[in-house]
């Protein structure tokens, strides 16, 4: 019985595989052995392991965790008010509807709201702490990234919430249960699954970010990503472009195996 | 179920009106008769519309009009193939490694009467020797953008000027290996093509102090943020120069002393070319001094055009800091093609320092 | 539900945070100045332009026509795909395919453009419409499968069992069963597809040819020559189009829902 059931899922998507995954990373690790003269060579894998990639990898995940932490802790109580309004399918999609506005214009517009003359600026010498250099540092690229990821973290966890037994929880009062630990043992524990989505949805594309690291923080970070742009459009050295994405594509497994072996019932 | 099978049937039907919306839109601008078209493949923004216009009604050919955003990306295209560019616009060091890499087809020039008009300046450059493959479209320099208003009074003449320890974060640079490493060459007094170990490792050492002044690396907002009074200082294009300074006019030009980099984006025929002679009839109404004066004017870069100089208004013409003359031209140099393991070099030198931190 | 009033401030302040700079960039557009610094007059006049522009509108078409088939389609192979992965009961088969199904959410756009652009030249596939369609249907279905996934794992096996058992054909128990417990997370990933297929420029940069563009790919190539506000109006247009058709379609749904929720309170 069950071996009828997967067989017929598996074909289309296991098409898609071969053709869209499959057939890319046999592109890549087939230019990875390749210099930027064309020969055939290890040399990308030994220049990989100097200390200027190390320490570009190091950063990458750094930020990256960074990234998808922030994003947690503040998605996780967006979600949760958001399932207590009234017309909550509604903000869930407002929720979305940002991220439909070209990533580039926001780029602009966040270089404009963070600039020495801009709003937030202004805002925080209306409060008293006077002008900050906000643009290219940390604190926004930190802040925008999440503003792009956030979405991402939220909705996984939203449905997961959607999904909890609202009897549980009452279960959990009646006992005398705090609401903190009502939380803790209960509402947490259950939606793990939709923290757990959430978190590889954000931390995964986090690791190759680009773009905003030369916008909002003025190559001050520097990510894998970026440098994988910039062998590809740049250099044209497709071969050490190639070399960090599997590394990239390495670090995801790793990840995803770590995070996949909790087995539920 | 019943809700998902007509969400996703909604779905399906917006999208095939809006298919049949833009095919009709598309319909209308169609011409006629000929039925000939002619790719171009430009950078967004970088030809008066009006003049595509102008060029389809005198011809009767049908322009589709393709851009990008980088000379790479634009050359991995072509070469890739799959789509059909009958003329694309390089710059001039993207030029050579096309010619290396015979993507280029030979220009007739028997077909591009108007050549004549070109300054004999700007003919026969390195990278393009009679001009077998390439005619100039935009040229301008590399030079130093400053307000002078933020930095009390203070003039910037030369590379050596941003070392000054009161520019401390005030400095943005453009994202350009060549660039950045081509000023702290210059500023050391060698040529901006040096492929010397020694000297590169000098000027990338000299980078590593620059650190301090440099407020960030920026692409092409960069234009944005000087027009904003971000920083005080910039390192740009002449072209991007012209444009932060018509909306802030606060802000001066200068190409330094030690001597910068010479540019120029030229128009070309891509071996992918289907219409080579519709491509060498575009070529030519370009190079017409009329267009070509329009085209400036539009675009606000400078003009190579002789003829189509005199057509612009004076106080353009005459700008020292946009049409320096020829013996300021004469100590700049164009970027020769250093080899693809050259540049790789180039782009490693800088990527330390972009990750040497204050 | 009164102590989530003080709550709701929190919430608030999301969503100001997150419609700020939208807001910001539509202010812009009225700007007269002409840039998005150094605020003239209130103009009208970078509207009148995207009305104008032909072209323009030509490409906003194509860019929803993409991003509505390329959504629905990879939503559909999607919830197949995390089907398939919750059918697999070997723990390595499942990291497998789960890896497998990351892969092109990590790997930056570049590598994926350039690497689809061999792949199309390689099978023959003229770049065009075609060729960016199959691109974004592709780069979009990991998104969904990992929106989706979740929902089946939290389904408990014993009520398909159960299902089964009670003599439901395959077909009844995915329709009656499975897919309307699912149904939240079936509408994430199109979203969530959506949104990867808006803001997707480097991808489509790669695999178009003939003409056919795309928003995104319009607006990073104009950045060389400041992006103009018309761009700002356009964006500022397809934002209110947008809003009105998401509330307009809940509220009707809500209407014709109203009746039959009463006294269900919610």
């Amino acid at each position: 019985m069950q071996t009828r059931y997967k067989n017929i899922y598996l074909i289309p998507y296991v098409l898609w595989i071969v053709l869209f995954v499959i057939a890319p990373i046999l592109l890549i690790i087939y230019y990875s052995f390749f210099n930027i003269e064309g020969h055939l060579t290890f040399d990308n894998y030994i220049q990989f392991f100097t200390p200027v990639y190390l320490k570009m990898a190091a950063s990458s995940f750094w930020y990256a965790f960074l990234i998808m932490a922030i994003s947690l802790i503040i998605a996780y109580p967006t979600a949760l008010l958001l399932t207590r309004t009234k017309h909550k399918q509604l903000w869930l999609l407002l929720i979305i509807l940002p991220t439909w506005i070209n990533l580039l214009l926001k780029a602009y517009a966040f270089l404009g709201i963070f600039g020495t003359y801009g709003p937030a600026n202004t805002f925080l010498q209306f409060i008293g702490i006077g002008t900050k250099q906000l643009l290219f540092t940390d604190f926004s690229f930190l802040f925008v990234s999440v503003y792009i990821f956030i979405p991402f973290m939220i909705l996984p966890i939203f449905n997961a919430l959607e999904e909890l037994n609202p009897s549980l929880i009452d279960a959990s009062r009646d006992l005398g249960g705090s609401p903190w630990t009502t939380f803790r043992r209960v509402i947490f524990p259950l939606t793990l699954d939709g923290v757990k989505s959430g978190c590889q949805a954000v931390f995964i594309p986090a690791l190759s970010l680009f773009m905003i690291t030369r916008l909002i923080a003025g190559n001050r970070v520097i990510t894998l990503g970026t440098a994988i742009e910039e062998h590809f459009l740049v250099t044209q050295d497709w071969g050490m472009g190639a070399t960090i994405a599997v590394f990239l594509i390495i670090a995801m497994a790793i990840i995803m195996i770590l995070t996949g072996k909790r087995r539920r019932g | 179920m019943k809700a998902l099978v007509r969400a996703f049937i909604l779905v399906f039907i917006i999208a095939f009106a809006f298919m049949f919306l833009s095919s009709r839109l598309n319909a209308t601008q169609d011409f006629a008769g000929g039925g000939k078209t002619l790719t171009i493949y430009n950078w967004g923004d970088y030809i008066d519309p009006q003049l595509i216009k102008k060029f389809e009604q005198q011809t009767g050919i049908q322009v589709i009009y393709q851009t990008f955003d980088s000379n790479e990306a634009m050359m991995t295209k072509i070469e890739q193939g799959g789509t059909t560019f009958d003329v694309a616009v390089p710059s001039d060091y993207t030029i050579s490694k096309m010619k290396e890499e015979h993507l280029l087809i030979p220009l007739d020039h028997s077909q591009l009467p108007n050549l004549k008009y070109i300054s004999p300046r700007f003919m026969n450059l390195s990278f393009d020797k009679g001009n077998k493959y390439s005619v100039p479209y935009f040229w301008g320099t590399v030079g130093i953008v400053y307000n002078a208003d933020m930095l009390g009074g203070k003039k910037i003449t030369s590379w050596n000027d941003l070392w000054d320890k009161d520019l401390k974060n005030q400095i943005l640079l453009v994202d350009g290996a060549r660039e950045v490493m081509g000023l702290s060459l210059n500023s050391l007094g060698y040529s901006l093509n040096d492929t010397n170990e020694a000297h590169l490792q000098q000027a990338k050492a000299k980078l590593n102090q620059l650190t301090p002044n440099v407020k960030a690396i920026v692409g092409d907002e960069i234009k944005m943020l000087l027009a904003n009074e971000e920083a005080a200082v910039g390192v740009v294009w002449s072209g991007d120069a012209a444009e932060i300074m018509s909306e802030n006019n606060k802000l001066n030009y200068v190409i330094p002393k030690e001597g910068s980099n010479l540019w120029f984006d030229n128009m070309v025929i891509p071996k992918t070319a289907k219409n080579v002679k519709g491509a060498h009839a575009f070529i030519n109404f370009m190079l017409d001094p009329k267009n070509a004066a329009q085209n400036a004017e539009y675009v606000g870069y400078s003009t190579p055009n002789e003829k189509a100089l005199k057509l612009l208004p004076k106080d353009v013409s005459t700008d020292k800091r946009f049409y320096p003359d020829k013996a300021t031209t004469d100590k700049l140099e164009v970027y020769d093609n250093l080899g693809k393991r050259m540049l790789a070099h180039y782009n490693e030198l800088f990527l330390e320092f972009k990750m040497h931190h204050k | 539900m009164k102590k989530y009033k003080a709550l709701n401030i929190y919430l608030v302040l999301v969503f100001i945070i997150l419609y700020a700079p939208i807001f910001y960039l539509i202010y812009y557009s009225f700007n007269s100045g002409g840039t998005m610094h150094g605020y003239g007059h209130f103009t009208l006049k970078w509207y009148k332009e995207v009305v104008q522009d032909t072209r323009l509108i030509t490409i906003v078409l194509n860019t929803l026509v993409i991003a509505l088939l390329s959504s629905a389609i990879s939503t559909m192979l999607g919830v197949v795909g995390a089907l398939a992965i919750r059918t697999v009961r070997r723990a390595p088969v499942k990291n497998t395919l789960l890896t497998l199904n990351n892969v092109l959410i990590v790997s930056p756009d570049v590598i994926i453009g350039a690497s689809f652009l061999i792949l199309y030249t390689i099978i023959g596939i003229k770049l065009g419409f075609t060729s960016v369609l199959l691109s974004h249907i592709a780069f979009s279905v990991p998104i969904v499968v990992l929106m989706v996934l979740p929902k089946l794992q939290e389904m408990s096996p014993t009520l398909i069992d159960a299902a089964r058992d009670l003599g439901a054909r395959r077909w009844d128990v995915l329709s009656k069963v499975i897919l309307p417990f699912i149904k939240p997370g079936i509408f994430a990933g199109f979203f969530m597809a959506l949104t990867y297929s808006l803001d997707d420029f480097a991808v489509t940069f790669f695999v178009t040819g003939n003409g056919f563009s795309t928003l995104s790919v319009e607006i990073y190539s104009l950045a060389r020559q400041g992006i103009s506000l018309t761009i700002n109006a356009l964006s500022a247009l397809l934002f209110l189009f947008t809003v009105i058709l998401v509330v307009g379609y809940y509220f009707i749904v809500q209407y014709y829902r109203k009746p039959r929720r009463q006294g269900a309170g919610e």
